[in-house]
């Protein structure tokens, strides 16, 4: 389902970073784990398409990200990638239910209100839906960066460091409600971490190390 | 969820940018709209009231004055001029007039003006009678259509009129009675009341005879003016058609022309040709051979207008700065969430959000500020004609108008738009280059 054959990229003035070859069946469950600054995050964009590689490929299902065009790329991320950030930001102006909707336009979808609710209310924030996300706690913005990044039923969703801001008991419950609901849609999860916390949650782990970068 | 709808939330996010962008730039239209419609609607009037007149005579003094006194009703006299003086004028058989209508000045009934004429001065405006009859004795008044509806008088009333031309100097102690209201015209006439010369001499006489009698004890002030024998039984003329009343007047005319001890105030002419050179020569010829001032309405309402527009200049000016500061002020704000919304922004496109999506939701803000600041400064500078309106019935007798639209009004929502563009063009396009990666890999 996910699968990158010989992935390089190079920031300007850097040196080239070179990443494993990954590749994750349909449904599976994976964690990724190395230290900050081995490229993590990089990696994880070049799997989301927000970033184009110097070299090699990333392929969705039967879809080479570098082989669409530029707004091609951006429907096909919308629709098929969710993407959950280390920390979780929403546009500021509307309610968490409007977001859940304004994800659902963008990616070109029709707007399924009922969909939205039973989403929210699988992750606990049902009560949240005309709430600004302004006045959500911490663990609340996490799911509802979840609910958001689920809402299209992508085939695969990206998650970076989804759980560095939460506290024990939240980083357990958070998690737990990802591999859940990305189950349910019968996703590929893919987890970015240096979060140690998550190593047993998840039973196929690739460790991207140090090395990696030359 | 559709763009313009996130557009309109993210304006709603910030009201107090959206209340001081939307302040500004209505301000800015409305200033624009409210000089376009003051203009018009000045000109419309003055050209109205025109009517047509091509020379007016009065005493010697501004020339200007002269012609808003006896035009347009706003200035006061220059001053009276004898009869004996003006004869010439009145006369029917002057192979150069076409029309002359006299008028006296002098009294008022709560701020409309009391004028003395001929039934001439109908022609000239285009006034028909709406309900009872023109003046035909003297006392008898018919008043515009204005004044009867800002007075509330009808046919029959009688009222009692101020000496000069403001209320409440004093009043006269004879009573006019209302025999007739005239139709609206849109002109001049509208907010006169009409009766014949002899009844401004008569009611002036009366209040002079009144002050001799009172320092002269015991005379019988009532047949004062016995010098006068006027048909005190005249009835109104059977027929209103122009050839009757063109008759009328004239006899009248025949009848003031012998009263060479009088005065009146200023004569309105027409000129049976204005190309023909003695016509033209005309008014130069009274003013340097005679005791009598002509005045040319074209040119002094031209010189007028020359005057004022240096004011309307400025004022447009500055409405330009003002529409100029406001597109600043979007541009400004725009650019300047720019920066807080970066985040948003790279977000839109990780949903599925195209640069094509996020240049439209800017440009959306700046389109629909534009919207709506002239909409809002459209209602604001009609809301002013209308207030306007009133003071300006009041005091320089022009019917204004909050409910008139202008095609350049329809221009000006153009200009809106394009003021709106371009002030959120830069930032739109600053956010279509929006760098996803970058921007979200900063947290």
């Amino acid at each position: 389902m996910l699968k990158t054959d010989n992935l390089q990229y190079a920031y300007q003035n850097g040196n080239p970073l070179h990443f494993p070859d990954i590749q994750c069946g349909t449904g599976e469950h994976w964690l990724l784990l190395g230290q900050s600054g081995c490229g993590k995050t990089t990696l994880l964009h070049l799997l989301g398409g927000l970033l184009t590689p110097k070299e090699g490929s990333v392929s969705i299902g039967d879809t080479a990200l570098n082989a669409l065009s530029s707004s091609a790329l951006d429907k096909f991320r919308g629709k098929k990638i969710g993407i959950i950030f280390q920390v979780p930001h929403f546009v500021r102006s509307l309610t968490v239910g409007e977001n859940m909707a304004l994800a659902q336009q963008l990616a070109g979808m029709p707007i399924d209100h009922q969909r939205i609710q039973k989403l929210l209310d699988r992750l606990v924030i049902g009560h949240k839906l005309d709430s600004k996300t302004s006045d959500l706690s911490q663990g609340e913005r996490q799911r509802a960066a979840i609910a958001r990044a689920l809402i299209n039923q992508p085939e695969v969703i990206l998650a970076d460091e989804p759980t560095s801001a939460l506290d024990d008991k939240n980083t357990d419950e958070v998690i737990m409600l990802l591999e859940d609901t990305a189950s349910e849609v019968n996703a590929t999860l893919l987890v970015v971490t240096h979060d140690n916390r998550l190593r047993d949650h998840f039973t196929k782990q690739i460790q991207l190390a140090v090395g990696s970068r030359q | 969820m559709n763009l313009f709808k996130l557009s309109w939330k993210n304006l709603l996010h910030k009201p107090l940018n959206l209340t001081l962008t939307l302040i500004l730039f209505a301000l800015g239209v409305g200033l624009i709209s409210l000089l376009l419609n003051m203009n018009h609607q000045i000109e419309e009037n003055f050209n109205k009231n025109l009517a047509g007149i091509d020379l007016v005579l009065g005493a010697k003094g501004s020339p200007l004055q002269l012609i808003l006194c006896s035009m347009y009703h706003v200035d006061n006299p220059t001053g009276n001029i004898n009869i004996s003086k003006a004869k010439a004028f009145l006369n029917p058989k002057h192979p150069l007039i076409k029309e002359s209508v006299p008028l006296s000045l002098g009294d008022s009934y709560r701020n409309y003006r009391i004028v003395g004429t001929t039934y001439d001065i109908l022609e000239m405006y285009d006034a028909q009678l709406a309900e009872g009859d023109l003046w035909a004795n003297n006392m008898e008044v018919t008043i515009g259509a204005t004044v009867a509806h800002a007075l509330h008088i009808h046919t029959g009333d009688t009222f009692k009129s101020s000496h000069g031309l403001v209320e409440g100097i004093e009043e006269h102690e004879h009573d006019f009675r209302v025999v007739g209201i005239l139709q609206p015209t849109g002109s001049v006439i509208d907010q006169l009341i009409l009766c014949n010369t002899q009844s401004i001499w008569d009611s002036h006489e009366r209040q002079s005879a009144e002050v001799g009698e009172q320092l002269a004890e015991g005379s019988d002030g009532g047949n004062d003016h016995s010098g006068h024998d006027h048909s005190h039984d005249k009835v109104a003329p059977a027929s209103y058609d122009s050839l009757t009343l063109r008759k009328l007047a004239e006899a009248d005319r025949l009848e003031l022309m012998n009263q060479t001890d009088k005065d009146i105030t200023a004569i309105l002419l027409k000129y049976n040709s204005r190309t023909n050179i003695q016509s033209l020569n005309m008014g130069r010829n009274i003013n340097e051979n005679t005791e009598l001032m002509a005045a040319s309405p074209p040119i002094e309402v031209a010189r007028l207008q020359t005057n004022l527009g240096g004011g309307t200049k400025v004022l447009t000016q500055l409405a330009g700065v003002i529409v100029f500061v406001s597109g600043l002020s979007i541009f400004i704000s725009l650019f300047s969430s720019l920066r807080d919304r970066k985040y948003e922004l790279a977000l839109m496109r990780v949903m599925g959000g195209t640069p094509a999506t996020l240049f439209w939701v800017i440009l959306l803000e700046g389109l629909i500020l534009a919207v709506m600041g002239y909409v809002l400064g459209i209602a604001l500078s009609h809301l002013g004609m209308t207030v306007l309106a009133n003071f300006m019935e009041d005091s320089y007798r022009y019917s204004f108008s909050g409910l008139q639209f202008l095609t350049a009004e329809g221009w000006l929502f153009f200009g809106a738009l394009a003021v709106g563009f371009v002030a959120a063009l830069v930032p739109a396009l600053q956010a279509r280059r929006t760098d996803i990666s970058e921007t979200l890999g900063k947290g």
